[in-house]
């Protein structure tokens, strides 16, 4: 009976069902079947023999990974170089939104637009004009340095620099983005409210501390969590081409992503570089879902599942 | 198309009130266009520089270093890249089939995927829904993705491995599921009063109405294939088959590139400072990033749409 009926409403769904075929097989090839595949990061892996023909290993990859001292230094980097990203970027994103709503809107579309421009390259091209700015004997920046008779900086061996570096070049990409979500948020606010506030003689800052700032709260708490979320996988291209993978840079911008990359393409080290991925997966997925359970807890309406 | 109507007619009422007080608030508005001004200048600024050491002569480069300002302009780089443009004519080639195809496959199965789940009346909508977005969740990883397209789809130097991993992605097909969903349900019913299948509703309606979402995914789309790097760099090695993309980074990570092709036949003979290296590897990074950067100002409407929804919806 029930089969039966099962039958009888797969075949009133088939056409729809049909439909979705190509991207759901799409998406077991390439999404769920690597999710099994991780148990690869359980074997000692050799190229040859395959998936299944390799020996397993039990937890030896990830106690080399752990025993490393790479684990704790990709940590640390992709964790606080994400997070330096989300704080600053969320701060000035907010201020720029808050500035372009003051401007008419002829202004705030040509600003948008230009701020936009970083935002279709791609990190291959913005690692050349980092080089072309960072370049020690050609680059833009000695140069600048030697008008005030500072001394030439090699910036491809100096690892101090670059958390500033990634710093700034992300904003520079990111802000044409990060400004419109935030400018949308606030066209999205009652007028009324500002009406309001500026019979009752409130000054432009008393509205945006008092109407603006809360009316934002849950889009910025939206945003941010989900940011949290994702704070265990860093921007590959970012962190690959700037630094142009130079070795003497990797105490500063080495990152998980880099590090798994580095480890299968140059090393050919498949088991740490599994080992390292499944790491990042996993509390990649718990941080998601804790995440998404917070989000969840302050506001029904903004948590994503 | 309702949301826009409601917001252009919120900012017509805000900037009346806000502003009755003009007097006070003026010269923060010309504070904040400066500020505009100054940040618009730091965002292209970078961008002008590379395309001024392009058309620097490669002397000056090595004497005087790049210069925002090129004391001599030279055309010696774009002359020597197109004199024997083979490299980038192929790999010109290479990313708009990968492009052009990985887009249109892409909107085909992304459209039809997010159409059957927006309809509240599929049966298996929400198994399907959570089993696209579980992938955004969690993923395996790349090493076992990298071998299974490398290994058992045996796809390692073919054009199909810079076009199909990215084929389905879940974020796109949520986004368009948010603009399908818009999609009135007298619409879909009247359809199918005129007995036509789900397919030909699908394809003679659905499509046709959803053409500002397809732009939308399909824009994003062509950013996405047109700017990676990413499956070119782990798949492909034959030089025939290189996409832009990583045709630039093969330059950059090779710093005398351009005399290493000819080092053999001529460079003996001729004083390397003329031949145009560093001015040359700028301006190949220049055609390579310039059809992006012309085309998709005006494309920017569909693109912050899809932007502020993806955000909020995503």
């Amino acid at each position: 009976m029930f089969i039966k009926k099962e039958i009888r409403q797969f075949i009133r769904n088939k056409e729809l069902f049909l439909m979705t075929l190509p991207g759901v097989l799409f998406l077991l090839v390439f999404s769920y079947i690597p999710m099994g595949g991780t148990l690869i990061a359980f074997k000692d892996f050799n190229y040859v023999k395959g998936f299944w023909k390799s020996d397993w290993s039990g937890l030896k990859n990830f106690e080399f990974f752990f025993t490393s001292e790479y684990a704790f230094r990709v940590t640390r980097n992709t964790v606080l170089m994400n997070a330096a990203f989300i704080s600053i970027g969320l701060v000035i994103s907010v201020a720029f939104a808050l500035m372009l709503f003051e401007l008419g809107k002829k202004e705030t579309k040509i600003y948008q637009t230009i701020m936009f421009f970083p935002y279709f390259l791609s990190w291959v091209v913005v690692g050349y004009i980092g080089y072309a700015i960072f370049n020690p004997d050609l680059g833009a920046l000695n140069h600048i340095l030697a008008i005030f008779n500072v001394k030439p900086i090699l910036w491809y061996s100096e690892p101090k620099y670059w958390p500033v570096i990634l710093i700034l070049t992300n904003l520079w990409k990111g802000l044409g983005y990060g400004s419109i979500i935030y400018y949308t948020g606030l066209m999205g606010i009652d007028s009324t409210y500002y009406e309001a506030a500026s019979i009752d003689g409130a000054t432009k800052f008393e509205q945006i501390r008092m109407i603006t700032l809360p009316l934002l709260t849950p889009l910025i708490t939206m945003l941010t969590l989900l940011q949290v979320g994702r704070i265990f996988y860093a921007d590959f291209g970012l962190f690959y081409f700037l630094p142009k993978n130079s070795g003497m840079l990797k105490s500063t911008t080495d990152v998980i992503d880099t590090f798994v990359f580095n480890s299968l393409r140059s090393n050919g080290d498949f088991g740490m570089a599994a080992a390292a991925g499944l790491y990042q997966s996993l509390v990649g997925f718990i941080l998601v879902i804790t995440a998404n359970a917070v989000v969840r807890k302050i506001d029904k309406d903004y948590a994503i599942f | 198309m309702s949301l826009n109507k409601e917001i252009s007619h919120n900012t017509d009422k805000i900037i009346l009130p806000s502003y009755s007080n003009k007097i006070l608030y003026s010269p923060a508005k010309i504070l904040i266009n400066i500020w505009f001004i100054i940040f618009s200048v730091f965002c292209i600024l970078p961008i002008l520089y590379v395309v001024a050491i392009s058309f620097s002569k490669e002397l000056d480069i090595v004497t005087l270093g790049y210069r925002l300002i090129p004391s001599n302009i030279s055309l010696k780089a774009y002359e020597y890249i197109l004199r024997k443009p083979t490299l980038i004519i192929n790999s010109y080639t290479i990313s708009i089939i990968v492009t052009v195809s990985g887009t249109f496959l892409s909107l085909f199965l992304t459209s039809m995927l997010a159409y059957a789940i927006s309809r509240k009346d599929y049966r298996y909508r929400k198994i399907t829904s959570f089993y696209i977005f579980f992938t955004m969740l969690f993923n395996g990883g790349l090493v076992p993705w990298y071998i299974l397209v490398a290994k058992y789809l045996h796809m390692k130097d073919s054009i199909l491995a810079l076009i199909l991993p990215y084929t389905i992605a879940a974020w796109f097909v949520l986004l368009m599921k948010g603009f399908m969903g818009g999609i009135p349900d007298s619409i879909i019913e009247s359809a199918k009063i005129d007995g036509a299948s789900e397919f030909k509703a699908f394809f003679k309606i659905i499509l046709p109405i959803s053409k500002p979402a397809l732009a939308t995914v399909g824009l994003f789309n062509v950013l996405m294939y047109w700017n990676d790097w990413w499956l070119g760099m782990l798949f492909i090695n034959n030089e025939k088959l290189v996409p832009l993309q990583l045709m630039l980074y093969r330059i950059m990570s090779n710093i005398a590139f351009m005399t290493s092709g000819v080092a053999s036949t001529q460079v003996t003979a001729l004083n390397l400072s003329d031949l145009p290296n560093e001015s040359a590897r700028m301006a190949m990074c220049m055609l390579a990033a310039g059809p992006m950067l012309f085309i998709f100002p005006f494309f920017q409407k569909y693109f912050v749409k899809g932007l502020t929804l993806g955000a909020v919806k995503g």
